[in-house]
């Protein structure tokens, strides 16, 4: 898809629906499989159930919002995207996640945010264990604003308020041996 | 190699002692003799390990000897062949690439193409003199990690665009401009590995290509994102293949390590054709240990990938394009011979390029290195303006002369290719076969299941081999028996 079509799909969808999205608006009212919009450049995917792992992966640009939960990997190496999920995520969420928003109204699992780059994480309910050189980081008025126009972006009613964030702690931007251990 | 003396060890009286002293002309007329398991170069790996904490990182393919194509021998025509006449009779050596699926496979004039090299990892000026040298001679040139740049699509009339898993720079737009597509699992200095551009290397626009700070190490992921598996992959083509109309030949790029399996699996999901890279294939950065310690031979991989193909049914139909070490016609011509379609050359692109000019002695000896040994491409020091992203460096590179040393170095391969496969009777490159081969050693022998040299003798193979009892003379000796049924002599 590379025009602002608008496409609705009654039902579920398989592997890497709305992949590579450019400028399409897309609704699910089912479940996604694996991948759903990975690589989007741009435009709007709405997941109305829940989305298999590695949601979103690697996408440069748009907006992916999943109703229901997302697995594993949800948010994989983003580039730009800004992801809003209304339920729970997998283990590894965000990893390596180099730039964009995720938004995770639910809890998230372990690893979250393992090998973060600059991306930012917010995340309403209870974090597994944080990945490596993932912390947890002041919810500053710009962040919140940040998140209350995500949440309106996904139409969603949650408090920002609620919301914890979390990003890199640049600690491993930069081999170092004194790091060998978390590596 | 990473030279040890740096400002943090230079007041370690054990780093002072590490100034390498001339060796004596003659160690052995002085009763010194070098110890074979810790020779100097353990030595000094060693010492630079204990100085600095550090594992050492470089570029480049293995650098210990291993069995290769040296070890293999054409048998050119004499009384039962019939040799064509050198520079007079024709022999063709186009190439189609990836008429399996795609629409519009690549029609290659020389089997010889270049293998993929990022932008990041390589300067501006190297990716257009790629594009440049491939493009005069009719061959395909390939991206790397980190994406598409304007120099190469713009210098490139077949440009291959590598899919790898840290999609640093992917987008579909550039999946459209190209002509065909690489789906990268792996290469042959590092099977199993991800990557590593070190931050010396960032600059802003290799930092804003793949979406990450300046100035930081950029890994590259060792597992693709959204696919874990052989099934994922057949759907994952599938998607690169509806993206792109249906058009595009869709390579999937292995390092050597299992071959045969990888192979046969890359098959089933649906590949166009194999890029198949032994564990001689360069790398811009990488771990020493992984370079030398993981991965097979070149040699060794290609008879186990031409097998899974023809016992697919699909040899020649599934093109598969080796790599690792190609330096001459010879390797080309030994290569299409064992079954090979075509091949992908890097570090000997690089040397054509001006990578270890002996005119740059100097310079390589101020950053700790000489012409000849040079491997730090993941420094971005590099005097002939080719691993580096340095403006200064970078602009010593003229893309137009050092595209037309590339030009030269694939035209004299072809050429060479040519002149051996003339001298076995074939009237095109594609027509070599694995019975124009014999073995110099058994290793290559085993690995290749060509027979060693004026035997008939295939090490692992019944029927084959002299006498019982070892002797590997005569042909048509015959093999020995348990039973009625002939057994190997392994």
């Amino acid at each position: 898809m590379t025009q602002p079509i608008e496409v609705r799909i009654e039902g579920h969808v398989g592997y890497y629906a709305a992949g590579m999205n450019e400028e399409a608006t897309v609704e699910i009212l089912g479940n996604a499989g694996v991948g759903v919009a990975e690589n989007m450049m741009s435009g709007r995917v709405h997941v109305k159930g829940s989305a298999s792992q590695s949601a979103g992966a690697t996408a440069h640009g748009g907006l992916l919002v999943v109703d229901g939960n997302a697995a594993a990997r949800c948010g994989i190496s983003m580039k730009g995207v800004d992801i809003v999920v209304g339920g729970d995520v997998g283990h590894m969420s965000a990893f390596m996640a180099q730039a964009g928003r995720l938004v995770i109204c639910g809890k998230a699992g372990d690893g979250l945010g393992d090998s973060i780059y600059e991306a930012r994480l917010y995340v309403k309910g209870s974090v597994g264990q944080l990945g490596a050189d993932c912390v947890e980081k002041p919810l500053r008025p710009e962040h919140l604003a940040e998140l209350t126009a995500l949440l309106a972006a996904a139409g969603r009613t949650d408090n920002p308020a609620e919301f914890r964030r979390y990003g890199s702690a640049r600690q491993l931007y930069n081999f170092h041996v004194d790091n060998a251990f978390a590596y | 190699m990473t030279t040890i003396t740096t400002a943090d060890n230079a007041a370690d009286p054990v780093a002072d002692a590490a100034a390498p002293p001339c060796p004596p002309s003659d160690p052995a007329a002085l009763g010194l003799r070098e110890n074979a398991t810790f020779d100097r170069t353990t030595i000094a790996a060693i010492r630079r390990a204990a100085l600095t904490g550090l594992y050492d990182i470089r570029g480049g393919g293995a650098k210990r000897k291993l069995p290769h194509f040296d070890d293999l021998l054409f048998l050119g025509a004499s009384m039962s062949r019939y040799p064509l006449e050198g520079y007079r009779e024709r022999c063709d050596t186009d190439v189609i690439i990836g008429q399996r699926f795609a629409q519009k496979p690549l029609h290659l004039k020389t089997p010889v193409t270049i293998a993929g090299m990022s932008f990041g990892s390589l300067s501006g000026p190297a990716k257009e003199a790629l594009g440049r040298g491939a493009s005069a001679v009719g061959t395909s040139t390939t991206t790397g990690d980190g994406g598409m740049t304007e120099e190469e699509r713009g210098h490139s009339d077949t440009l291959v665009y590598q899919y790898l898993p840290s999609r640093y720079g992917m987008n579909p737009r550039h999946l459209r401009m190209a002509d065909a597509i690489e789906v990268v699992l792996g290469q042959g200095a590092k099977p199993g590995g991800g990557g590593m551009l070190l931050g010396q290397k960032i600059t802003d626009r290799v930092a804003g290509m793949r979406t990450l700070p300046v100035g930081i190490d950029q890994r590259s992921a060792c597992r693709h994102p959204d696919w874990t598996g052989p099934d994922d992959l057949r759907i994952k083509i599938l998607e690169l293949r509806e993206i792109t109309d249906w058009e595009k030949p869709v390579y999937v790029k292995i390092g050597a390590s299992r071959p045969y399996y990888d192979v046969a699996l890359a098959i089933k999901a649906g590949a166009d054709a194999i890029v198949l890279d032994g564990m001689q294939g360069g790398t811009a950065a990488t771990q020493e240990v992984f370079i030398e310690h993981v991965g097979i031979p070149t040699l060794a991989a290609i008879t186990q990938a031409v097998e899974a193909l023809q016992e697919a049914g699909l040899h020649r139909e599934v093109q598969l394009i080796v790599s690792g070490g190609v330096r001459s016609g010879a390797d080309v011509a030994k290569a299409l011979a064992l079954g090979a379609d075509a091949v992908s050359i890097g570090t000997a692109a690089l040397i054509a390029l001006g990578d270890n000019d002996p005119a740059l002695e100097a310079e390589y000896r101020k950053i700790g290195s000489a012409a000849g040994y040079y491997d730090d491409w993941q420094a971005g020091q590099d005097p002939a303006g080719i691993t580096t992203q340095d403006p200064e460096l970078s602009r010593r590179l003229d893309p137009e002369v050092a595209g037309h040393r590339l030009a030269n170095l694939l035209r004299v391969m072809t050429m060479e290719a040519q002149i051996i496969a003339r001298a076995c009777g074939k009237a095109h490159l594609l027509h070599l076969e694995p019975e124009d081969l014999v073995a110099l050693t058994i290793e290559a022998a085993a690995m290749t299941r060509r027979p060693l040299a004026g035997t008939d003798w295939v090490p692992g193979l019944p029927g084959t081999g002299g006498a019982p009892g070892g002797n590997l003379g005569g042909p048509g000796a015959a093999p020995p028996l348990v039973g009625d049924q002939p057994v190997a002599r392994l």
